[in-house]
């Protein structure tokens, strides 16, 4: 044969190397829930090489794709079906504007700047029967959901004002992408990584320029402002991982799962020199821990029980080891870690009225584990899991950071890692 | 009708050979008012027609070395774009001259093409990489033409479709072992049902030998000797598709010179060796062939060098000498229609042969025109105007897809045009998809099994694509044998035809047999053969029989 010819097969998102082995349809949570979506392999590998004979062969039923990524954990193959899936609906989406209610769906920042000015009326006009039903009939966001409630100060202010400028003082320095779920709704995950970023001897320092990731832009089909946006985190990240030598860390793993892997995979961002310097907070702290360069202690007296939850997109990080390990840590914690189930909220995607349905049999496997592991509440590393669980459980949902900044005895940590 | 009844017709013409010139033979005669038997010995368009590139040509490839042939594609080309539309996919193609050809070749060709009525328009090496991506970047010359993509074994089941429609009758896995012959008359034919295992003869007015190139061995039955010069051909299926342009080299013909979009796939090919007319049934693809289809097939489309290959299969050209060269060496380019009466003193026996796939009704129309002139038929012939069952306007369209399962139906129009709409797509039983990787639903299967002539997987493949796809049958065999078992109440022959459908789909995965096809066939042998012990249970059972 000739020389170097047919060494391997290459194709876009190893679509080629499928073998049909229909695994990935097994693991498929909305395929396990409705037969209205013909599920990974079909809607993929398989119909990938129709669309390319013809893109009028796209199945407007692949809309119901959760883009959760399991089918790519489970693939043995390395297929990347989820990629396949969503570059195909990006494709069949040029030229087409979103509706209203995506576009305000996916605006998680503009919506969250706009809401927190008012946030006490926003607040209480989001929770109001007649709004829910507005919302309902007009917008198509159902109304059992409720907006995660907004914040009258949104993180950076409350980090410009009260934490900032003795962030310098300390030895070690990381960059934070806080991500529009801190910033506007929970300041308080914010301020508990920088209470324990600072215990450990690390100055937490904001990054030039964030946006919002656009995780939800992009399920909602706003690719262009995307990918603007991505550009404009990649530059800030660049200066800080490469200029600063500050690596950036997160609370999100959504957010986190976006900077580092959709954003060359769906929106042509190349993070090549800065991708391994974006990483989890929860695997930042872990892996200063098992180097021995920093040491956790924590309260005598703390103990719960928590049921950890291992969001979709951090099982396809591969990194759900790092937050339980670091859980493991608190020795007055009884973690219970449930099984991998999708939570079926999938970003905005349980908000659409037509997805409600769907989005809690999706659920209803979790939900049904979490009730029987008799807990107090819940810990998981994505915001909105957290408002799925919470909406569908009645338990409180905590970030691992969080579990860990309330158990950590933060004076003597100080001590352990000799910080003044 | 019942086999037997239509044993005991008399006929006024009989076909040998269900490829697409007995196929379009049978339609021309029965549109004239004939009544008709067509027979083929294993499925129809196994033969030539079913083991091309699937091009349709536009005769650009003949326009230097014989004008004739290309003048008849063109016109054909043009009358098929409307009489098979359902089968034809609208392309265009690339002629393409590489650094290595000689550039003004690139002249001398597309004179010719002009000289012979064909469009043939010279465009920038730059517009030609827009408009086809996977075309070879270092080209220096282009030249675009209506070549097209064409499925013959549709286009085969649609002139045979219609010749029903019109009264006539069709047999596959009916053997002629011999003609039935009376005073230097033929009339009719001794036939073998395989499925049955049953010796028959059938009476017909006049015995048609189609039959390509085993045409040779029909001919010799009535003691008439025609010399084939079997050609050979090789040729290679990749996954998917890379060009959406059928793409040729601008030079004299040559190996693996032509890269057709097929369907979902695309096909590289082919060699070209004379073969001893013994070795015809003989269809295995050697390493050196396999060679040669991606060496040349990546000067034309560089990144076939690593596209996954499914697929290595070959046929032979039926070329045929010429009558009036007395050594029998000359090939006859074009198309041969004999009339064995005039030529050797037998009367009622007409063998049409030579030509091309894309020739097929033009042969039809002639061999029909013989057949006419014995049985003193006037009616003129309409194949070049009526359009195929399939082709005619009201095929189901994008408002006709239910919201859900679109993807099969989708595929299924494509497949079966017009007459998709026979398929039922009413409940999620029928909707459900057999073969996935091709979209083949239930509803559609059903279909084929009752109104396409399907006795077996392998018929049913050639019907419908399943099997066809990447996993080669991995998936639907086993659903596809199911649903056959079901029908015909008989789950013991549905078992040991899927384990022949997996040994005939090996068969052509054998010789590129690496990579992810190499991964692919593991996987299916795991599962049939580790998993659910197919070979034991087949092996078993005929054991049982023989008892």
């Amino acid at each position: 044969m000739a020389e170097r010819m047919q060494l391997c097969n290459i194709s876009v998102n190893n679509f080629e190397q499928c073998t049909k082995c229909s695994i990935c349809t097994t693991v498929c949570p909305v395929a396990a829930v409705t037969t209205d979506y013909p599920g990974p392999k079909q809607a993929g590998p398989d119909g990938e090489r129709y669309r390319l004979k013809d893109p009028a062969y796209y199945d407007k039923m692949l809309k119901l794709c959760l883009n959760c990524k399991r089918c790519e954990v489970a693939c043995p193959s390395d297929v990347h079906i989820a990629d396949i899936i969503q570059r195909a609906r990006m494709s069949a989406s040029e030229g087409k504007r979103a509706s209203l209610r995506d576009t305000m769906l996916a605006n998680t920042d503009l919506l969250g700047t706009m809401a927190n000015l008012v946030a006490p009326v926003a607040n209480a006009t989001l929770g109001l029967k007649p709004t829910k039903l507005v919302m309902d009939s007009i917008m198509a966001i159902d109304k059992h959901r409720t907006f995660p409630a907004y914040s009258r100060q949104k993180f950076t202010t409350w980090f410009k004002r009260n934490a900032a400028k003795e962030q310098d003082a300390y030895a070690h320095h990381v960059s934070y992408f806080h991500g529009c779920y801190v910033n506007y709704n929970f300041p308080k995950l914010g301020q508990d990584l920088v209470k324990l970023m600072n215990a450990i001897g690390y100055g937490v320092h904001l990054l030039d320029k964030e946006q919002c990731c656009g995780v939800a832009l992009i399920a909602n089909g706003l690719y262009k402002q995307a990918r603007r946006q991505g550009q404009t985190n990649i530059t800030s990240i660049r200066k800080s991982v490469n200029d600063d030598h500050r690596q950036v860390i997160t609370t999100s793993s959504s957010c986190t799962f976006n900077l580092r892997d959709e954003y060359p995979a769906m929106l042509d961002i190349d993070n090549k020199d800065v991708r391994d310097g974006i990483s989890l907070a929860t695997r930042f702290i872990y892996n200063l821990v098992d180097d021995g360069k920093v040491k956790l202690v924590f309260k005598q007296d703390y103990k719960r029980r928590l049921a950890y939850h291992t969001a979709c997109h951090m099982q396809r990080m591969g990194w759900q080891l790092f937050s339980i390990e670091l859980l493991r840590m608190i020795p007055g914690l009884d973690l219970v870690e449930l099984e991998q189930n999708c939570c079926g909220i999938s970003g905005t995607y349980g908000f659409k009225k037509e997805n409600y349905e769907r989005s809690q049999a999706i659920g209803s496997i979790l939900f049904k584990d979490i009730a029987d592991a008799q807990v107090e509440a819940v810990t998981t590393d994505c915001e909105t899991c957290k408002w799925q669980i919470e909406m569908s459980t009645g338990l409180p949902v905590e970030n691992p950071i969080s579990v860990l900044a309330d158990a950590l005895d933060v004076e003597a940590t100080r001590q352990a890692n000799n910080i003044n | 009708m019942v086999t037997e009844d239509i044993y005991n017709k008399e006929y006024d013409v009989i076909i040998v050979g269900g490829g697409v010139t007995g196929a379009g033979t049978a339609r021309d005669c029965a549109l004239r008012g004939l009544s008709v038997l067509l027979v083929e010995r294993n499925d129809y368009s196994t033969g030539a027609t079913g083991r091309n590139h699937g091009l349709m040509h536009s005769g650009a490839r003949y326009a230097v070395t014989d004008g004739e042939s290309a003048r008849e594609c063109i016109s054909e080309n043009m009358i098929l774009r409307r009489i098979a539309r359902h089968c034809v996919e609208e392309t265009d193609g690339l002629f393409i001259t590489l650094p290595e050809d000689d550039l003004a070749y690139q002249r001398t060709f597309v004179e010719a093409c002009q000289s012979a009525g064909i469009r043939a328009d010279i465009i920038d090496p730059e517009e030609a990489r827009r408009i086809e991506p996977a075309v070879n970047p270092d080209l220096i010359g282009a030249v675009r033409i209506p070549d097209a993509s064409i499925d013959p074994f549709r286009l085969t089941i649609a002139n045979l479709l219609d010749a029903r429609m019109h009264g006539a009758e069709a047999l596959n896995h009916h053997e002629v072992e011999g003609l039935i012959l009376n005073q230097g008359r033929v009339e009719g034919v001794k036939l073998f049902n395989k499925l049955k295992g049953e010796h028959v003869e059938v009476r017909g007015r006049v015995v048609v030998n189609a039959a390509g190139i085993w045409g040779q061995r029909i001919a010799e039955m009535a003691g008439c000797k025609i010399s084939m010069f079997p050609a050979r051909g090789a040729l290679l299926i990749f996954g998917h598709r890379v060009n959406q342009m059928v793409i040729n080299r601008c030079r004299k013909p040559a190996n693996a010179d032509i890269l057709v979009p097929d369907d979902t796939v695309c096909v590289i090919g082919t060699t070209s060796d004379r073969i001893p007319i013994e070795t015809v049934d003989d269809m295995r693809v050697t390493r050196e062939e396999v060679d040669i289809l991606l060496k040349e097939g990546i000067k034309l489309a560089p990144s076939l060098a690593t596209t996954r290959v499914i697929r290595a299969y070959a046929g032979v050209r039926p070329l045929v000498a010429s009558d009036d060269d007395p050594s029998g060496r000359s090939i006859s380019r074009g198309i041969v229609c004999l009339d064995h009466a005039k030529r050797d003193g037998v009367e009622g026996f007409i063998t049409i042969t030579g030509g091309k796939m894309m020739t097929y009704r033009l042969m039809g129309e002639i061999a029909t025109n013989a057949v006419c002139a014995k049985l003193g038929n006037t009616a003129a012939c309409v194949t070049a105007a009526q359009p195929l069952p399939g082709s005619e306007e009201g095929a189901p369209s994008q408002s006709d897809l239910t919201k859900r399962y679109s993807f099969g139906q989708r595929a299924a129009i494509g497949r079966h045009g017009s007459l998709a709409a026979r398929i039922e797509k009413d409940n999620d039983i029928d909707n459900a998809l057999v073969c996935e990787c091709e979209g083949v639903t239930v509803g559609e299967i059903k279909y084929a099994v009752q109104q396409l002539h399907v006795h077996n997987l392998v018929n049913l493949r050639r019907r419908t694509r399943v099997g066809m796809g990447t996993c080669q049958g991995k998936l639907c065999s086993c659903r596809a044998a199911s649903l056959m078992g079901e029908m015909s109440h008989d789950v013991k022959r549905a078992q040991q035809d899927l384990a022949s459908f997996l040994d005939e789909r090996w068969k052509g995965m054998r010789p590129v047999a690496w990579g992810d096809t190499l991964r692919e066939a593991q996987l299916t042998a795991a599962i049939y053969e580790g998993l659910c012990g197919l070979d034991m249970a087949v092996n078993t059972q005929g054991k049982e029989d023989q008892q």
